[in-house]
C-alpha cells in the first residue's frame, strides 16, 4: 500500500490517488493533514525543511505502508539549495512532493490548473520511483529525468522509459 | 554514465551533509562524507575522489587549509568551495589556490547541477590527458632506433641531448638511414611532444607548391584555391616543422624559408595578415649540401640557419654489426604483424645478410625482410627465402646482367615513387619529357 498524507495540500489529492494507484499497480491511501509542518518552518527563509519532513515521516510511518508520499502546497528546501520540488530517500521508505514552484503563480504567470496537476503527478511518480531505487534517468522523455527548473519538468512525460519501469517492477514485485 | 563519479561532502552542519547526500545519490554519483577536515582527510586515504565539496568554515582546519592538504594527495581534485556570502572574499583566494569553483549557500539548484556535471567532465577530460601523455611517452621512444654499433649509440646520445634544447637539427645520411626516425625522436624526447610534429617532404614538390604548403593560403589566392587553408608553418605552432629532402628546394623557397627562420613571421599566399608562429625546424637531407652551397645552388646563409646542429647518420654498410639487431627486429616486427611464428633467421641467410652492401640502407633490409616473412615458412627464414628478394632490390648492386627492358621498368617506377606520382616532376628527375614517361608508364603498366 502507498500512503498519501496531504500537508497544508490545496490541490485535487483524488486525481494524484488514482493516477498513482494506476501507475504503481498498488493501493493508495489517503491521509489528510496528517503531519503538522509548523516545525520543520525555518523563519529566516519562510520555507519549510524537506529532509527534516522525511526523517520525520521516516520515524511515524505505518508498517502497513510500503511507501509514504507527502504532498504539500508549502515550499521545500534543503540547506544548500535554494528549494526543491520535492525530496526523497533512495531506496528508502518516505518521500515529499511540493506544488508551490509548480505553480505558474509563483513566476507571475497566470494560474494554470491542469498544467500545476501533471507538474505535481510528475513529480510525485518521479520522487516515489527514487524510493523505488531508481536514479535520475538521461532519456529525456523518461519521468525519472532530473529537473532543476519548472520548463525541465513540462519537456519529460509522466511515464518511465522501458529500462526504469522495468527496475521499477522488479522493485515493487519484491515489495509483493 | 559511463563511470560513476564519486563526491566527498565535508562540512559540519549535519543537515548540509545529509541533505546533500541524498541530493546526489539520486543523481547516480557515488557520495561519501566529512564533518571536519581530519576525517576527510582519512576518506582521502582510503579512497579517492573526483569532486569534494568543501565548507570553507569549519572548526579545526579550515576550508583553505584543507583544500591545500587535498591538492597534494591529488593535484587534479575538482574542488568547489562552498561558503556564505559573508566570506566570499575568502572563496576567491581558494579559488587563486586552485579550486575548480565557488557556490554561496543556498545555491539554485540548477547551478549546483550544472557546475557538478561541469567539474565532472573536466575531471575526466584531465584523466584521459594525462593517460594519453602516458601513452604517447611509452610509444615514442628513442628504442624504436635499433643499433649497438659505436656510431649509433653516439647518435643515440645526439639525440637526447638536442632533444632537450630548442636547437635546430639538420639530419643528414644517405636513403633509407633513417631520418625521418631520428626527427620524430628528437620532436617526441623534447618539450614540444605534445604539440605537432608536421613533416614536409621537399623532394616531390615544386616551388610554388613548397611555397603554399609551408605558408598556406587565402581564399582565392589561385585558381582552385576554393577556402583558406593553413600552412605547414601554421600547423606546428608550438610543436616541429620537419622539412624533408631540403636539399631539394628551389631559390625562392630558399629566400622564403630564410625569412620566416629568423623572423618567425609570415604572411599566407594572397594574403596581407601577418601570422606568427613558434616552431622548432628539422630537416634532413641525403645530399651534400656543403658542395651544394660551393656550387650556389644551395643558400649558404640559410645552410648555416638549418645547421646549427648537425647529426650525420652512418650508412649500414659502415654500422654491419647491427645487421643481425636489426634483422632479428624486422623478423619479430613482421612475424607479430602478420601473425607467423617466426622466431629468426638461420645461420645461412644471417651470413648472406651480413655479406649483401645494402646501398638502400636500413628501408632496404626492411623492405628484404618483409618479404622474407611473407614468403618463407616458420620458424626460421632460409637463404632461398631472401636471395632473390635482395637482388630485387632497385637500389642494390647488381652481381647479374639483368635485361635492359626490367632496369629500366625499375628506373621508371622509382622515378615514380620520388615524385610522389607527379609525371613531370618525375619527367625532370629522368631528364626525358613528359611524353616518354606517360608512353613507359602504359608499357610497363607502371602505378603512380
Amino acid at each position: 500500500m502507498i500512503l498519501l498524507i496531504a500537508i497544508d495540500f490545496r490541490g485535487d489529492i483524488d486525481y494524484l490517488r488514482d493516477q498513482i494507484g494506476t501507475r504503481f499497480h498498488s493501493k493508495v491511501d489517503v491521509s489528510i493533514n496528517g503531519l503538522d509542518p509548523k516545525p520543520f518552518l525555518n523563519p529566516d527563509r519562510n520555507q519549510f525543511n524537506s529532509t527534516s519532513i522525511i526523517q520525520r515521516l521516516e520515524k511515524d510511518a505505518p508498517s502497513t505502508a510500503s511507501k509514504v508520499l507527502a504532498v504539500t502546497s508549502l515550499d521545500l528546501y534543503i540547506p544548500i539549495l535554494t528549494f526543491v520540488f520535492g525530496e526523497a530517500r533512495l531506496n528508502g521508505q518516505c518521500a515529499v512532493v511540493s506544488s508551490y514552484r509548480l505553480d505558474n503563480r509563483s513566476y507571475g504567470l497566470p494560474d494554470n490548473p491542469s498544467l500545476l496537476q501533471e507538474r505535481l503527478l510528475k513529480e510525485s511518480i518521479h520522487e516515489l520511483g527514487h524510493t523505488f531505487g531508481l536514479i535520475h534517468c538521461q532519456n529525456p522523455d523518461c519521468v525519472m529525468k532530473s529537473s532543476t527548473y519548472v520548463e525541465e519538468i513540462d519537456f519529460k512525460s509522466s511515464r518511465f522509459c522501458l529500462a526504469c519501469m522495468d527496475s521499477c517492477a522488479t522493485a515493487l514485485s519484491r515489495l509483493k | 554514465m559511463t563511470e560513476q563519479v564519486s563526491l566527498l561532502i565535508v562540512d559540519d552542519e549535519p543537515s548540509v551533509r545529509d541533505s546533500l547526500m541524498h541530493w546526489f545519490l539520486q543523481e547516480g554519483y557515488r557520495v561519501e562524507t566529512a564533518a571536519e577536515a581530519m576525517e576527510a582527510l582519512g576518506r582521502m586515504r582510503d579512497s579517492s575522489f573526483d569532486i569534494i565539496l568543501l565548507d570553507i568554515k569549519m572548526p579545526g582546519m579550515d576550508g583553505i587549509e584543507l583544500q591545500r592538504r587535498l591538492k597534494e594527495i591529488d593535484s587534479q581534485l575538482a574542488i568547489v568551495i562552498m561558503t556564505a556570502y559573508a566570506s566570499v572574499d575568502t572563496a576567491i583566494q581558494a579559488l587563486k589556490q586552485g579550486a575548480y569553483d565557488y557556490i554561496t549557500k543556498p545555491v539554485d539548484p540548477d547551478d549546483l547541477s550544472r557546475l557538478i556535471r561541469n567539474a565532472a567532465v573536466q575531471r575526466r577530460l584531465m584523466r584521459e590527458n594525462l593517460t594519453l601523455k602516458e601513452e604517447i611517452r611509452s610509444l615514442v621512444s628513442t628504442n624504436q632506433i635499433v643499433g649497438e654499433s659505436h656510431q649509433m649509440l653516439e647518435v643515440l646520445k645526439t639525440i637526447q641531448t638536442v632533444a632537450q634544447s630548442d636547437v635546430t637539427v639538420m639530419i643528414q645520411g644517405a636513403s633509407g638511414t633513417g631520418k625521418e626516425l631520428v626527427a620524430r625522436a628528437i620532436h617526441f624526447n623534447s618539450r614540444r611532444k605534445y604539440f605537432p610534429l608536421i613533416t614536409l617532404n621537399c623532394g616531390a614538390m615544386t616551388d610554388t607548391l613548397v611555397e603554399s604548403e609551408l605558408f598556406g593560403h587565402e581564399r582565392g589566392a589561385f585558381t582552385g584555391a576554393q577556402y583558406r587553408r593553413k600552412g605547414k608553418l601554421e600547423l606546428a605552432h608550438k610543436g616541429a616543422l620537419f622539412l624533408d629532402e631540403i636539399g631539394n628546394i628551389g631559390p625562392k623557397t630558399q629566400m622564403d624559408l630564410l625569412r620566416v627562420i629568423e623572423t618567425k613571421r609570415f604572411t599566407r599566399v594572397g594574403g596581407n595578415e601577418v601570422v606568427q608562429a613558434d616552431f622548432r625546424i628539422i630537416s634532413a637531407t641525403n645530399k651534400n649540401l656543403e658542395d651544394a652551397v660551393k656550387e650556389g645552388t644551395f643558400r649558404e646563409d640559410l645552410y648555416y640557419r638549418l645547421n646549427v646542429f648537425n647529426i650525420q647518420l652512418p650508412s649500414l654498410k659502415e654500422r654491419t654489426s647491427d645487421i643481425p639487431l636489426l634483422v632479428n627486429h624486422f623478423v619479430a616486427k613482421f612475424a607479430t604483424a602478420m601473425n607467423k611464428p617466426f622466431t629468426g633467421v638461420d645461420a645461412g641467410a644471417m651470413e648472406l645478410l651480413k655479406q649483401k652492401s645494402w646501398p638502400g640502407n636500413v628501408r632496404e633490409l626492411q623492405n628484404a625482410m618483409e618479404r622474407a616473412v611473407v614468403l618463407g615458412k616458420p620458424p626460421l627464414i632460409t637463404a632461398p627465402d631472401l636471395a632473390g628478394l635482395v637482388e630485387q632490390s632497385p637500389l642494390s648492386e647488381a652481381d647479374e646482367v639483368l635485361p635492359l627492358a626490367q632496369i629500366e621498368k625499375r628506373h621508371i617506377q622509382l622515378a615514380l615513387d620520388k615524385s610522389g606520382g607527379n609525371v613531370s616532376l618525375a619527367a625532370q628527375l629522368l631528364q626525358v619529357d613528359r611524353a616518354t614517361v606517360y608512353n613507359k608508364i602504359k608499357k610497363y603498366g607502371l602505378l603512380y
